[in-house]
């Protein structure tokens, strides 16, 4: 199956291209492609840096493009702060507005003794239901790295704790995403990724779940 | 709950990894993407890979290697060695790292933390430091030296304040080395690692004199690590990251397991 990946300029793609080749996808990238992201079939926003660097999608066209393809039902999964972008925005750039999907937005961690970034392997407390997460036991860890995170909504899929509960993953119909990072969480990521390739996507409305 | 990691670290020479004892006398210890591929599929929770050689004749090989090892590897992976720019880095990422570690050129020009960062996120950006105590000091943990060239020059800065700026500037993690006790596999120094993990709110490293599993658990605690380095004590079979993990477990550290 194809994949496009959006390249926003915010870190680098290559671990993620690596995973979805390595599960046999074949993947595109654009930085600005409206034509790409108008016939693609599936759609991976990857991120790692700054939320501020969202603001490339706006300036390039991807974002109605991409909200487009959303409404076409195309399967989009959101990476970190490709993730966060679903969101209406976040404290980490308060002028930057996200897509708003998810009508909340994403903030910095509470103050606490505990170090951040949060790095490291977490668990997930995944809920019933999620496609994305089908399979994945109790007791497997995924890779995080960030410090802005979102919160535990109705449409969370997973919840992991640190400092405080937060959204580790969310999901509403033909849209999902994960704070962690699937392309560097071993076998656990993999399957993930596997998860949403595999996804036969419906159109929406007809998702199964809480649309 | 977040886990305690342990990291493998590779260090390689002219493409091949070695290891040494304080950094000299070097042994072969084989393929890195080999050696890398092993240590995760051992239940290693990340890979770093350090060129010790880091001459600009060598970059090409570096590459090379990083490409080579990056490929299937799928858990986080860190590289440094040499990188001097924002530049290196970019090459560095392109090849497949997830992180680069800076430690000298950070240290000549300290703003290569800020650019890295700016550019690729705080989460990418590592600073490596090379620690030594002076037994003579007044107060060897607070005057630990920060020593650069593979540990063969001191580099005028004080390793808690030099760790400070360091996350001050956008640093993501520190990766301190005992250069006193690396290679030894006498223990962590801990009482430094409490005092630059104390110091920071970032995440800290520990490196530098793993030997037996006490000394993991030591440093987790004691030494309030959140992450551990080891090298020697994986290269030549004596333990793997999953059973170091599973011994940790019943020492009651929360470690990735399964794994």
């Amino acid at each position: 199956m194809r994949v496009t990946v959006i390249d926003y300029k915010a870190g680098n793609l290559t671990s993620v291209l690596k995973a979805l080749r390595h599960l046999g996808a074949e993947t595109e990238v654009t930085d600005g492609d409206l034509a790409l992201v108008e016939k693609a079939e599936r759609i991976v926003l990857p991120g790692v840096g700054h939320f501020a660097a969202t603001e490339r999608l706006d300036a390039t066209g991807l974002t109605p493009a991409i909200r487009a393809a959303i409404a076409r039902g195309v399967p989009f999964l959101g990476i970190c702060v490709g993730m966060q972008w679903l969101y209406a925005g976040s404290s980490e750039a308060p002028q930057q507005p996200g897509l708003a999907h998810f009508a909340e937005s994403c903030t910095h961690f509470a103050e606490s003794k505990e170090k951040v970034p949060h790095v490291g392997w977490n668990s997930l407390e995944v809920r019933k239901g999620s496609r994305l997460l089908a399979g994945v036991e109790p007791g497997e860890f995924v890779y995080f790295t960030h410090s802005y995170k979102a919160p535990v909504t109705a449409d969370t899929a997973a919840v992991t704790r640190y400092i405080e509960p937060f959204a580790s993953s969310v999901e509403r119909g033909n849209v999902m995403g994960v704070q962690f990072h699937p392309e560097k969480s071993g076998a656990t990521g993999l399957k993930i990724l596997h998860n949403f390739l595999s996804w036969e996507g419906k159109r929406t409305g007809q998702a199964k779940g809480t649309e | 709950m977040i886990t305690k990691r342990i990291i493998a670290c590779l260090d390689v020479h002219g493409g091949r990894v070695v290891k040494g004892v304080q950094f000299v006398d070097l042994i072969d210890a084989g393929d890195p993407a080999t050696q890398a591929a092993r240590h995760a599929r051992e239940g290693a929770d990340e890979i770093v890979l350090l060129d010790i050689s880091a001459t600009h004749e060598g970059r090409a090989t570096l590459l090379d290697t990083v490409r080579r090892t990056a490929r299937e590897l799928f858990v986080p992976f860190c590289v440094g060695g040499g990188i001097r720019t924002a530049g290196d880095a970019a090459q560095v990422f392109e090849a497949g790292a997830d992180k680069v570690s800076v430690n000298s050129a950070a240290l000549n020009d300290p703003m290569l933390i800020d650019a890295i960062g700016r550019s690729f996120g705080a989460q990418a950006v590592v600073v490596a430091i090379d620690a030594r105590r002076d037994p003579q000091a007044a107060d060897p943990v607070r005057d630990a030296q920060v020593f650069v060239q593979g540990g063969r020059k001191p580099a005028g800065r004080r390793v808690v304040e030099w760790a400070r700026e360091a996350e001050d500037r956008g640093a993501g993690e520190i990766l301190l080395t005992s250069m006193n006790s690396d290679g030894m596999r006498t223990g962590f120094d801990c009482e430094l690692t409490a005092a630059v993990s104390e110091a920071v709110g970032i995440p800290v490293i520990a490196s530098g004199g793993a030997g037996t599993v006490a000394h993991f658990v030591d440093v987790f605690g004691r030494g309030r690590a959140d992450a551990a380095l080891a090298a020697s004590i994986f290269h030549f079979g004596i333990s793997s990251a999953r059973s170091l993990k599973e011994e940790l477990a019943k020492a009651g550290v929360s470690v990735r397991l399964p794994c």
